[in-house]
Formats: structure tokens, C-alpha cells, sequence
């Protein structure tokens, strides 16, 4: 009992923006607000939105990564493809029954998780740091990409699962959940709605409480000064892997829910557009923030559909425009830097009304 | 009895014979301090012995065990804790959240409160517990990272010019705080420049030059050691 209040109360700390009843009125004004607004909306709308809360997770896992722990790695695509395809051909050769697909979920995430393990571990215990991290986690899933843009051949398939290359991997069955009856399948809209944010919610609080933990004191101690960390005594290569390990978890988290979505995944999603983009989106919001990486992750998304859909390939260009803004403006992101401004505006004024 | 032993210690980089076969022996309980012109190997000697380098030949011997082969954090773990030349310091975070990373791992809950309040008060920053330790002082860094050092309640605390920019006033005090872990029980092995420090200090002293041990004994010795003043001393009054 004691434990799990204690557990409760790290859902606030130094690491994490935002306390008191003032935020947490909001967050479950704005929690209401999310689970209201299917009621309000249509399924394909409702649809768009689940492709934005999809995106989220592999943010989260970045933030996790490079915000608190300090290393950046531009290879979370790749465990966003290989739990992407983990899924499909997990499904496509077993099917739905039984409430497969929920295992099919679980199993390709613990797939990307493991091959973080591998790669984590030659990358930490070989003592790579800095920009090389970048370069071997970019090189990674650059390669697999061309690996898995080659692979068009009716020769290229595990069971009945056809890779297809460039083509892409489509016809995977959407989440089911068995039910007495008829089981419950979550299609892209009010279903699956539910689900990735009721996700959402539980990996945004509990990430909260593990930063705000001693484990994330450690993290971040790494990332201020990785030398005075492991001269307290910390084996911080033990601890940059497991981050490592959540953070492919996550962005196999992306991959898969990415591929339920749309019933469809490409070797694109694996390539250098891809590894780029979440970067900005975090970077925008504030790498170093749990709370600003989601509103960033989802205004810019949101932007970027809009100026996809309007501007058509100026959208791009202007990713890489905001990208430069805010490293010059606000290096440490735009909500973050508004978050802190407000912060202060609040401390302000319960300081004159005391 | 001896808590540490350096037998035969050999670093090469390149070409450079950065450490020469240098055999030093550290009783328990002493302060040793480490004198020597710039390029010495001072802090490499250092650096071997928290292992961030590894010997080409030679052996480190802590507390009777051979910890040649063993990793930074295993060291730390048998006793040994290190103040840094630059302050290490967790620049980003709170002085309380930089004591609290040094302290997590041995206490919990309401007793790592009172120890991070303990050591708030040993190095009389109280009042600056909530600051940012990146806008220290530079004499308050070097406390606060002597207060994470001293945290791990190790047995021998290696310091890397622990009054370097500070004024005479601030290197007393620091003085003052060594001889107070000393009085506790702790080893401490020192690099220092500050003379005054020295004096104050130190129950032995070891000058190396160019690699290698060039000679021991008690400041007064060491001061009165002409081939010292020649190489070292000498050099200030030129």
C-alpha cells in the first residue's frame, strides 16, 4: 500500500514539467475532453486522430532516449518496422482467432525489444557514445530498409507472409478481441480510438513516475555527466541499455499499432524521412519533457497533415525550417520553453496573491 | 597499514611514458598529497587508479585485493570515490537532485532526506539547495562535488586539485573539511598546486616528475629537498 503511494507520488518531480492541482485539473479536463470526442466526430475523422496518437509512442521512446538519457539514436524507426512487419507476418500466418492479434501485439514488440538488446548492447558496452550512436542506429535502419526494399521476389516470405519490397506487407487482420459471441474487432476509428489512447495514458504516467524514480535520477545524471555518474558508482552502460530496451519497445509499440491502423506497412517506413521526422517532432516540443514531447508530437503532426494536404511538398521544407527556428530560438523546444513561461507567470502570481 | 598499493605502474601514450614504474604505497588513514610541474602524470596516476585507463604493466593493489582488471563502478563499489579536476557536477540539475543521485543507492526514503540535509549542512549550502548546480560558484561546485565524493562514505577519496580558483579563504575552509573526513577515518590522496593547502594538510607528500616518483616524505622534507626545488619549487621563484 505504502509502496504503490509512494509510487503515485512520483508521478510528480524534478524531471517532469507540470504539478499540483492546477495540471492535474487540466489533465483531466483535457482526459474528458478526449474521451468525449468520438461522440462529437465521424469515423474517418476519428480515424485521423488514432494516426496521430500512433505517433506518440515512438516520440515518447526518442524523448526517453536522447531528452533524459542523452544519446541520440536515429534508428527508433527501425524497431517501429521490425515490429511493424512482426506483426503482420505473425498474423497473416495465424490469423485473429483466439485473440491472436493481441499476442501478435505483445510478441513483435518483445521482437524489436530483443534486437534493441543485441544492438544495444555491442553499441553501450563498446562505450559508443555521442554522434557515433547516431550514425550506427541511422546506418541500421537505413539498412533495413534496403534490405526490405529488395525483398519483391515471391521468393522473400516467412510462411504464407509475403514481404512484397517496396510494395509493402498489407492484409494483416486488425486487433480482435475475442468476445463470447462475436469477438470485437478494432477497426481504425471509435475502436481502436480507445485503445491507443487508453495506451497512451498508461505510457505517459507511467513514464512519469519511472523518470521521477531513481532509475530516471540515474538516466539523467548520464546525461549531465556520464563520467561523475559512473564515479558515484553506477554501471551506466547497464543503465543506457534498458533505456535503450523501453525506448524500442515504444517505438515497436508505433510500429505495430501504425500497422493495425492502416493494415499496411512499407519498407518507406523505415527510411531516412522517416528516421528524421520524430527528431523534429520532439525536438520541437522539448526532448527534455515527457508532457511537452506529446503536445509537440501532435501539434506538428497536425500542422504537417495540414500543409501536406494544402501545400503539398512544402511541407517538408517547413519541417526543416521549424526545426531550424527552434534550435535558434528555443533549443530546448517550443512547449517547453511556453510551459516554463507560463510556469513562471503561475508562481508569480500565487506569490502576490500570498 | 597500507590501503593502497601501486607496484611497478607503467602507461604509455604513444611514444609518451606517461607513468614510469611508480610504486606508491598509502597508509590508512593518512592525507598524501601529490605534487608535481604540469605533465607530471598526476592525473593520470589518478586515472589509473579509478581505472578510466588501464596499465601497460603493473599492478593496483586496494585493500589487499588486486583491482587492476576491475571496471570504474566496481571500484567505486570496494571503496574508492574521486573529486575531478573540472568539477563534475550535474550541471542541469538542482543541488539537492545531484546529492540525491550520489546518495539513492544507500539510502531510501526519509533517512536519504535526512543524509542529503546532513550533507546540505556540511558544506554549508543550505540555502542554495533548490539552485541550479550549474549557476554555483566555482568554489561552491567544488564543495558540492567533494560532498558527492564524500557521500559514498568511501575509504579512500581521491582529490584532483580540490581548491583550484578558490580564494585563501575558501582553500582554509577546504583544508578544514579534508582534515574533518580524515578525523572520520578517511583516506584521502590529493592533487594539489596550493602550497598552502599542502602545509595544511598533508602528512606525507609524493612529488612526481616526468612520470615517475621522484621523491617522499613530509612537506618540510620535501621543501627542504634542493633537486625538488630545482625542478619544482624552483621553478616558482624564478
Amino acid at each position: 500500500m505504502t509502496g504503490l503511494l509512494a509510487m503515485f507520488r512520483r508521478l510528480e518531480g524534478p524531471q517532469t514539467a507540470g504539478r499540483g492541482p492546477a495540471f492535474w485539473g487540466l489533465f483531466a479536463l483535457v482526459l474528458a475532453a478526449a474521451l468525449a470526442y468520438p461522440q462529437f466526430s465521424d469515423g474517418y475523422t476519428v480515424g485521423n486522430t488514432v494516426y496521430f496518437f500512433v505517433w506518440v509512442f515512438i516520440a515518447l521512446s526518442l524523448c526517453l532516449i536522447w531528452g533524459y538519457g542523452g544519446s541520440l539514436s536515429f534508428g527508433q524507426t527501425a524497431f517501429f518496422g521490425i515490429a511493424g512487419y512482426g506483426y503482420g507476418i505473425l498474423t497473416i500466418n495465424f490469423g485473429s482467432a483466439y485473440g491472436f492479434t493481441l499476442v501478435a501485439l505483445v510478441a513483435a514488440v518483445a521482437i524489436a525489444a530483443l534486437f534493441a538488446v543485441l544492438l544495444g548492447y555491442f553499441m553501450f558496452f563498446g562505450r559508443i557514445a555521442g554522434v557515433f550512436l547516431g550514425i550506427v542506429t541511422l546506418a541500421v535502419t537505413l539498412m533495413l530498409e534496403r534490405f526490405m526494399a529488395q525483398t519483391a521476389g515471391p521468393e522473400w516470405h516467412i510462411g504464407t507472409a509475403r514481404l512484397n519490397g517496396f510494395n509493402g506487407m498489407s492484409a494483416m487482420p486488425p486487433l480482435t478481441i475475442p468476445w463470447p459471441g462475436e469477438p470485437i474487432v478494432l477497426f481504425a476509428d471509435v475502436g481502436l480510438y480507445y485503445l491507443v489512447l487508453g495506451l497512451l495514458v498508461f505510457v505517459y504516467l507511467a513514464l512519469r513516475i519511472l523518470m521521477n524514480s531513481s532509475f530516471g535520477n540515474v538516466i539523467v545524471a548520464i546525461r549531465e555527466n556520464p563520467e561523475r555518474a559512473e564515479m558515484l558508482g553506477y554501471d551506466i552502460r547497464k543503465y543506457q541499455l534498458i533505456t535503450f530496451v523501453i525506448g524500442a519497445a515504444l517505438a515497436g509499440l508505433s510500429g505495430v499499432l501504425y500497422t493495425v491502423w492502416g493494415q499496411y506497412i512499407t519498407p518507406s517506413s523505415m527510411g531516412m524521412t522517416a528516421a528524421a521526422l520524430p527528431l523534429i517532432w520532439v525536438a520541437v516540443g522539448g526532448r527534455s519533457d515527457l508532457t511537452s514531447t506529446v503536445i509537440g508530437t501532435l501539434v506538428v503532426l497536425a500542422a504537417f497533415q495540414a500543409l501536406t494536404i494544402y501545400g503539398s511538398q512544402y511541407a517538408l521544407v517547413f519541417m526543416g525550417v521549424l526545426l531550424v527556428l527552434t534550435v535558434l530560438i528555443a533549443p530546448n523546444g517550443l512547449v517547453l520553453g511556453v510551459m516554463n513561461w507560463l510556469g513562471r507567470i503561475a508562481t508569480r502570481l500565487t506569490q502576490r496573491a500570498g | 597499514m597500507s590501503l593502497l598499493e601501486l607496484r611497478k605502474l607503467n602507461k604509455h601514450f604513444g611514444g609518451l611514458h606517461v607513468t614510469n614504474s611508480v610504486d606508491l604505497t598509502l597508509h590508512a588513514g593518512e592525507i598524501h598529497c601529490l605534487i608535481g610541474p604540469n605533465g607530471a602524470g598526476k592525473s593520470t596516476l589518478f586515472r589509473l587508479i579509478l581505472g578510466e585507463h588501464h596499465p601497460g604493466s603493473g599492478d593496483i593493489v586496494f585493500a589487499g585485493e588486486n583491482i587492476t582488471a576491475l571496471k570504474s563502478f566496481a571500484r567505486i563499489h570496494r571503496g574508492l570515490s574521486v573529486k575531478f579536476q573540472v568539477p563534475g557536477v550535474f550541471k542541469g540539475l538542482s543541488v539537492r537532485q545531484n546529492l540525491e543521485i550520489a546518495l539513492q543507492s544507500r539510502h531510501r526514503g526519509r533517512e536519504l532526506e535526512a543524509e542529503i540535509g546532513r550533507l546540505l549542512a556540511f558544506l554549508g549550502l543550505e540555502s542554495e539547495q533548490a539552485q541550479i548546480a550549474g549557476n554555483l560558484s566555482h568554489g561552491q561546485k567544488q564543495w558540492l562535488e567533494i560532498g558527492m565524493a564524500v557521500s559514498l562514505k568511501p575509504r579512500l577519496l581521491l582529490l584532483d586539485e580540490p581548491t583550484a580558483g578558490m580564494s585563501p579563504e575558501e582553500t582554509h575552509m577546504t583544508g578544514e573539511m579534508v582534515q574533518r573526513l580524515n578525523a572520520d577515518g578517511m583516506t584521502v590522496l590529493a592533487i594539489e598546486h596550493d602550497m598552502a593547502f599542502v602545509r595544511q594538510v598533508a602528512h606525507r607528500v609524493t612529488v612526481l616528475h616526468l612520470g615517475q616518483v621522484f621523491a617522499q616524505g613530509s612537506i618540510d622534507e620535501i621543501v627542504a629537498d634542493e633537486r625538488v626545488a630545482a625542478i619544482y619549487l624552483g621553478q616558482a621563484h624564478a
